[in-house]
């Protein structure tokens, strides 16, 4: 589902960011990115969802080559990505419907089958009762889960989630990662850049560990 | 539900024994992709009215500006065509008058106009008979009763003498001009000058002119759209990011700006209409007293229906041409990061 395939990731000003970088996920497979920050966590985030090309080396999302992708097939290959911010990315003059309903609105889905996949995403994170507020009126956690309401609505094959709980405390934290496990349960592929080694210790899955932009 | 129960309800009254199922609403599938393109189209149609109405100091200023400058060339426009309808109730080219002596008769006169019809140089001859020539002097001239005064007609009958369109160059009509006053029934020849002529062809170019300037103040109506709209997606740039983490095309986010700069030309083109009509209004008066002093039928040209949704039409597309050029120069610049 998802390879890299000795990557590489030079910036003009910083330097490399990753170097020889080689792994797969299959179909369902969760893993968590782990390192300090500055490691190269995001930038082997941002190389899944096309922000970023690599210098070298391939990227396979879902049998695709990045490398040979047109800036104009991006679009596509984001709606097959659940993409989740640390700063949960919402908008806040939009209610909680009308946030995660954004993916279906892009891909061109009618008013009533958006209308029922928002409130199956939402219920799922168990948020269905808030979804007529505004984001600013939700706590962290909620918002969080909204933006993860966002990420899966698209029945996306990979998540991606960029320090899904950075700010939130170490129960809520639990909680957001046991809802990826449910939705690696119905065979979505995630992949959970963290710091927090604490809490990863807790759950069984693959670690890939980034080490100055490097593998360990 | 409730529209429900209250249909069984007077399913019962009138049927002692409703099918339960036949007044359930039929479900229609309304998600074809025909029909959500045009939900889309729509919704942000009215999403970006809606926008432009909660802000309408944001874009007002702008679009202020976009309807002077619509008016300007409205109203340049307005103008050249008053003028032009003016000019073309005058005669065209040169014209010869050609005056008879007193004591030509009338009948004399007719016959010579046979005999000048058949000249080589003449297009037309029309007889201002002494009779004709005697009303025409007390309709127009403001002396009916002076002349009144007199016992008998005192005017001579006159050959207005159209030349062939061939005859244009001085030396030709003067020649011309020569050979008709040695004419012995004639007193006098007299050539109006061709100020019709040089009239039109100031026309002509007062008309280039004001389209040149036209195509000016169109530019400036793109550039102001362009400039609202770069604002516009620089402070939602957010949500424009977003949406393109969320696989938004290009094409996609662009389209409520496209439909902003619909609504910037539309708008501003319909305040243009005001200004414009509110200043022929303002001028309308003092024209018609102006012509009633010359005589003139002339009558003030407002902006025609046809030519009022043109105005609107073209403005509301230079709008959309703004925000496009714009908007994709822009959002290929705008990347999440």
């Amino acid at each position: 589902m998802l390879t890299f395939d000795h990557v590489f990731k030079r910036y003009p000003d910083a330097g490399e960011a990753l170097s020889d970088v080689s792994f797969h996920l299959d179909k369902g497979e969760m893993a968590f990115l782990t390192g300090h920050s500055g490691a190269g966590k995001s930038t082997l985030l941002k190389l899944i969802a096309m922000i970023e090309r690599s210098t070298r080396g391939q990227v396979l999302v879902d049998g695709q080559n990045l490398l040979q992708m047109h800036d104009r097939q991006i679009p596509l290959l984001r709606r097959k990505l659940g993409l989740i911010f640390q700063d949960y990315k919402l908008l806040f003059d939009q209610t909680v419907f009308d946030n995660v309903a954004l993916p279906l609105l892009v891909a061109g889905l009618g008013r009533h089958e958006t209308a029922k996949r928002v409130r199956a995403a939402l219920d799922k994170v168990g948020l269905l009762s808030k979804e007529k507020k505004y984001p600013l009126a939700l706590s962290g956690g909620e918002q969080q889960r909204v933006g993860i309401a966002r990420a899966v609505v698209n029945k996306p094959s990979i998540i991606l989630a960029d320090e899904p709980t950075g700010n939130l405390d170490p129960e809520l934290s639990a909680e957001i990662m046991r809802l990826f496990e449910q939705f690696q349960q119905v065979g979505v592929t995630a992949l959970i850049a963290t710091h927090d080694i604490e809490l990863i210790s807790h759950f069984e899955h693959k670690v890939l560990q980034l080490e100055q932009g490097r593998l360990k | 539900m409730k529209k429900s129960t209250k249909k069984h309800k007077k399913a019962a009254k009138y049927n002692q024994k409703p099918i339960v199922n036949a007044y359930e609403p039929i479900k229609r599938h309304t998600d074809t992709a025909l029909n959500n393109m045009l939900q889309r189209h729509i919704s942000a149609l009215l999403a970006s009215l809606v926008r432009l109405l909660k802000a309408p100091f944001a874009s007002g200023l702008a679009i202020i500006v976009m309807a002077i400058a619509i008016a300007l060339a409205g109203s340049f426009y307005v103008l050249v065509n008053n003028a032009q309808q003016l000019v073309s109730t005058l005669q065209t080219g040169s014209q010869i008058s050609l005056f008879m002596q007193q004591k030509v008769s009338d009948q004399q006169a007719a016959r010579l106009v046979q005999e000048l019809k058949t000249h080589a140089s003449i297009a037309e001859v029309v007889l201002i008979t002494k009779q004709q020539a005697l009303e025409e002097f007390q309709q127009y001239s403001g002396f009916g009763a002076a002349l009144d005064a007199l016992s008998g007609n005192p005017l001579p009958a006159v050959l207005q003498i159209a030349p062939k369109q061939t005859i244009n160059d001085a030396t030709q009509l003067g020649l011309l001009l020569q050979q008709l006053e040695s004419q012995p029934a004639v007193e006098f020849a007299q050539m109006d000058m061709d100020w019709v002529a040089r009239l039109q062809a100031l026309m002509q170019m007062v008309s280039r002119v004001v389209l040149l300037l036209s195509v000016l103040f169109a530019l400036a109506v793109v550039f102001i759209t362009g400039n609202t709209v770069r604002t516009e997606l620089q402070a939602r740039r957010d949500e424009v990011i977003v949406t393109k983490l969320v696989g938004g095309t290009n094409a996609f986010i662009r389209l409520p700006f496209l439909y902003a700069g619909f609504w910037y030309g539309f708008i501003a083109a319909c305040i243009a209409w005001c200004i414009i009509t509110f200043m022929l209004w303002l001028v309308q008066a003092p024209i018609a007293q102006l012509s009633q002093l010359y005589q003139s039928q002339f009558q003030l040209n407002f902006l025609s229906f046809s030519e009022t949704v043109l105005l609107v039409f073209i403005a509301a597309i230079l709008g959309v041409v703004g925000a496009f050029a714009v908007a994709s120069h822009q959002l290929s610049l705008l990347k999440p990061e």
